[in-house]
C-alpha cells in the first residue's frame, strides 16, 4: 500500500504537527520507503500469536492513593511558557 | 596529574579511598580536558562550577563508604536533573529546568557521584548517529567527521575522549550498545525493569532502559550496581533482590553454553565483522565455553516490528509537548493552531517523522494491520529467545553490522540508518540484557564491538563472560587527541 499526500496531511492533522506542502512531499517519500520496509511483517502468520504489550509479566502494582507532594504550585508553573499566578495561559478557547 | 585521565573508574575510587587523589583533583582534570574538547560538541549543558564546589565539599567531609566517592560523571541529557537544564536534544525542551531528579541519577548522587554536565544525544533519543540533535552533531574522538553512533552519542564520545570517567546512556533499540561499539567502549543495556525509568524523558516506554557506559567491564559492573534499583515511582520497575554485580564479578566462562545465532549472519556483512565474531567465538571456546549453533528464526522481522512499536509509543509519549505546561511555544491564532505550530517548530525532522509513523499505525482502520500485528510478531521474537535459552546461557553476536560512518553519509535514507540497529533491536523487543564490549578494529582503524546477550535479569552472567573475553581481547584504543 502507498501513502499519498492526502494521507500525509491527515496524519499531520491527527498528530497536531503543521506541515507545509514541500515538507509533506518529502514526508510522503520517507513514509513510503519506511512502510515498504515494514510491510515485510505480512509474510508472517501470526494467527496463533498473542500480542505482547509488555515484557513484564506482573500486573501493574497498586499503591495507596495518598498525597505525597504539596504546595508545589510554583514548581509546576515554573517551566510554563505563559502563566498567570495560578493558571497556565492558552489562546482563548471560548468565545 | 595527567595520568588521572588514564585511570579507570574503579582505579579512581580506590585512589580516592587511599587518599592518593582528591575529588577536586579528579574533577578539575576532567573539566580542563572537557574545556579543551569543545570541538567534539559532547556537552549540551556544563555544570563545572557547581561540580568543583561539590568536589570541595566532598574533600572536606569525605565518606569513603560510598561506591562512587567524589567521582565526577557527565550524563546523557535525557535524564532529568533537578535545577539543571534537561533538553533531550530538542528545541522543544531547550529551556526546560526540571524540578525533580531521575531515580537513576539520584542513585549516583547518593553514592557520592558528582554531576559534570549533560551530554548531547539524538533528539528524544531517536537516531543512530547523533545527527538529529537540535544542539548539533557530535564528532567521534575516533576520527574527524565521524559519527559516534547514537542516540547516546555524546555519552560515548565524551567517555572515549576521556572527558568523563564513566557515563550513563539510555537504550531503546541499541542507543547504548551501538555508540559503545563505534567508539571502543563498554555499554550495557540492562533487563527491562532493572533500572527505573522515572525522570527519564520517555521515548518508547515498553523498550527504554538506562544503562552504564564505561571504559571496561569492571567499571561497568560497578556503575550498574549503583544505578539498578527497585523504584515504586516506575510502575514497570521490578522488585527483586539485586546482587552486588561488582563484588560478584569473576571470569567464570568455563562450561558456559554460548549460542551463535545463524540469522545474525546477514547479507552484505563486512568480512571484518565476520572475522571479529569468529575471533570472539574462538576466545570463548579456548576459555572453556561450549559453543552451540542456535536459531532465532524471526530475527529478520525485529526491525520492522520495532519501527511500528517504538514510533507508536513515541507518538503517545510526545503528545505531552503541546506548548502549554512546559517547553517551547509558538503563538497561534487559536489553541489548535498554537499546538500545531509549536510542535512543527519545536520538533526536528526525525522526531516528526516518527510521530507521524506512530500516529498512522495507531489510527482508526490501521491499528490491527500494523500495531496489533507488530505486537504479535514481538511475541514470536521473544519466544525465539525463550526457546534458545532452554539450551544456552548466553548468546554472542557482533554489536553492529558495520563500523562508524561519516557524518551526513546516511541522513537522507532513513531505512539505511535504521539498519544500524539490526543486531541490537531484537534484544529490546524481548526485554533482555545485553552488553557490547570493544573487540577489535576494522582496516580503517575504527573500533568494532561484540555483543553478549543474556537471560532476563542474568546481568551477572553476561558481565562475567564479558570480563573473561575482555582479558583475552586486550583491546587498545587508537585515539590521538586530534580534536585538541
Amino acid at each position: 500500500m502507498t501513502i499519498d499526500l492526502k494521507t500525509v496531511k491527515k496524519i499531520s492533522k491527527l498528530a497536531r504537527i503543521s506541515v507545509d506542502d514541500e515538507k509533506a512531499k518529502k514526508l510522503e517519500n520517507d513514509l513510503n520507503s519506511i512502510f515498504e520496509f515494514i510491510e515485510k511483517l505480512n509474510q508472517l502468520d501470526t494467527s496463533k500469536s498473542e500480542p505482547l504489550t509488555s515484557v513484564v509479566d506482573a500486573n501493574l502494582q497498586l499503591r495507596k492513593d495518598e498525597v505525597k507532594s504539596q504546595n508545589i504550585r510554583d514548581q509546576i508553573l515554573k517551566n510554563s511558557p505563559d502563566e498567570n499566578k495560578d493558571f497556565f495561559v492558552v489562546p482563548k478557547v471560548v468565545e | 596529574m595527567s595520568n588521572i585521565l588514564d585511570f579507570t573508574l574503579v582505579d579512581l575510587v580506590e585512589r580516592i579511598k587511599k587518599k592518593d587523589l582528591s575529588s577536586k583533583e579528579i574533577t578539575k582534570t576532567y573539566i580542563e580536558r572537557s574545556e579543551k574538547s569543545k570541538k567534539l560538541n559532547t556537552y549540551i549543558t556544563e555544570d563545572f562550577e557547581s561540580a568543583l564546589k561539590k568536589a570541595d565539599n566532598f574533600d572536606s567531609k569525605p565518606d569513603f563508604n560510598k561506591k562512587l566517592p567524589g567521582i565526577p560523571i557527565a550524563v546523557k541529557d535525557l535524564f532529568c536533573t533537578k535545577n539543571v537544564r534537561t533538553t533531550a536534544g530538542s528545541k522543544i525542551l531547550e529551556n526546560f529546568i526540571p524540578t525533580y531528579e531521575s531515580t537513576v541519577t539520584n542513585n549516583i548522587w547518593n553514592e557520592g557521584g558528582i554531576l559534570l554536565g549533560k551530554l548531547n544525544c539524538d533528539e528524544f533519543a531517536m537516531g543512530s548517529s547523533n545527527e538529529t540533535s537540535f544542539f548539533g552533531n557530535v564528532q567521534s574522538p575516533v576520527g574527524e567527521k565521524l559519527v559516534p553512533g547514537g542516540s547516546s552519542g555524546g555519552s560515548a564520545s565524551a567517555l572515549a575522549a576521556k572527558l568523563t570517567p564513566s557515563t550513563i546512556g539510555t537504550d531503546t533499540g541499541g542507543s547504548i550498545r551501538q555508540p559503545a561499539s563505534f567508539t571502543g567502549i563498554v555499554g550495557l543495556k540492562p533487563t527491562y525493569g532493572s533500572c527505573s525509568r522515572y525522570g527519564i524523558v520517555a521515548f518508547a516506554s515498553s523498550l527504554d532502559q538506562a544503562g552504564p557506559m564505561t571504559r571496561d567491564v569492571k567499571d561497568c559492573a560497578l556503575l550498574f550496581s549503583v544505578i539498578s534499583s527497585y523504584d515504586n515511582k516506575d510502575s514497570t520497575s521490578i522488585n527483586f533482590k539485586r546482587d552486588d554485580y561488582f563484588k560478584k564479578l569473576n571470569k567464570s566462562i568455563k562450561g558456559k553454553k554460548i549460542g551463535i545465532p545463524k540469522e545474525y549472519r546477514v547479507d552484505g556483512m563486512p568480512k571484518e565483522i565476520e572475522d571479529l565474531w569468529q575471533k570472539g567465538i574462538n576466545i570463548a571456546k579456548d576459555a572453556g565455553a561450549e559453543i552451540l549453533d542456535v536459531s532465532l528464526p524471526n530475527t529478520n522481522y525485529a526491525l520492522p516490528t520495532y519501527y511500528i512499536v517504538a514510533p507508536a509509543e513515541a507518538s503517545s509519549n510526545l503528545a505531552r509537548y503541546d506548548g502549554v505546561k512546559y517547553g517551547f511555544r509558538s503563538e497561534g491564532e487559536n489553541l489548535i493552531d498554537m499546538y500545531e505550530k509549536t510542535r512543527s517548530e519545536g520538533f526536528g525532522n526525525e522526531v516528526k517523522r516518527r510521530i507521524m509513523i506512530g500516529t498512522y499505525v495507531l489510527s482508526s482502520g490501521y491499528y490491527d494491520a500494523y500495531y496489533l500485528k507488530a505486537q504479535k510478531v514481538r511475541r514470536l521474537i521473544k519466544n525465539d529467545f525463550d526457546e534458545v535459552y532452554k539450551k544456552v546461557d548466553a548468546i554472542l553476536t557482533p554489536s553492529t553490522p558495520s563500523s562508524a560512518f561519516k557524518i551526513g553519509e546516511k541522513t537522507n535514507d532513513p531505512v539505511s540508518m535504521y539498519l544500524n540497529d539490526i543486531f541490537t533491536v531484537p534484544i529490546n523487543l524481548a526485554g533482555l540484557p545485553a552488553i557490547s564490549i570493544p573487540a577489535g578494529h576494522d582496516q580503517k582503524g575504527y573500533p568494532l564491538g561484540l555483543q553478549i546477550i543474556g537471560k532476563a535479569f542474568d546481568e551477572q552472567n553476561i558481565l562475567n563472560i564479558a570480563y573473561s573475553l575482555e582479558q583475552e581481547i586486550k583491546f587498545k584504543n587508537k585515539m590521538n587527541d586530534w580534536w585538541i
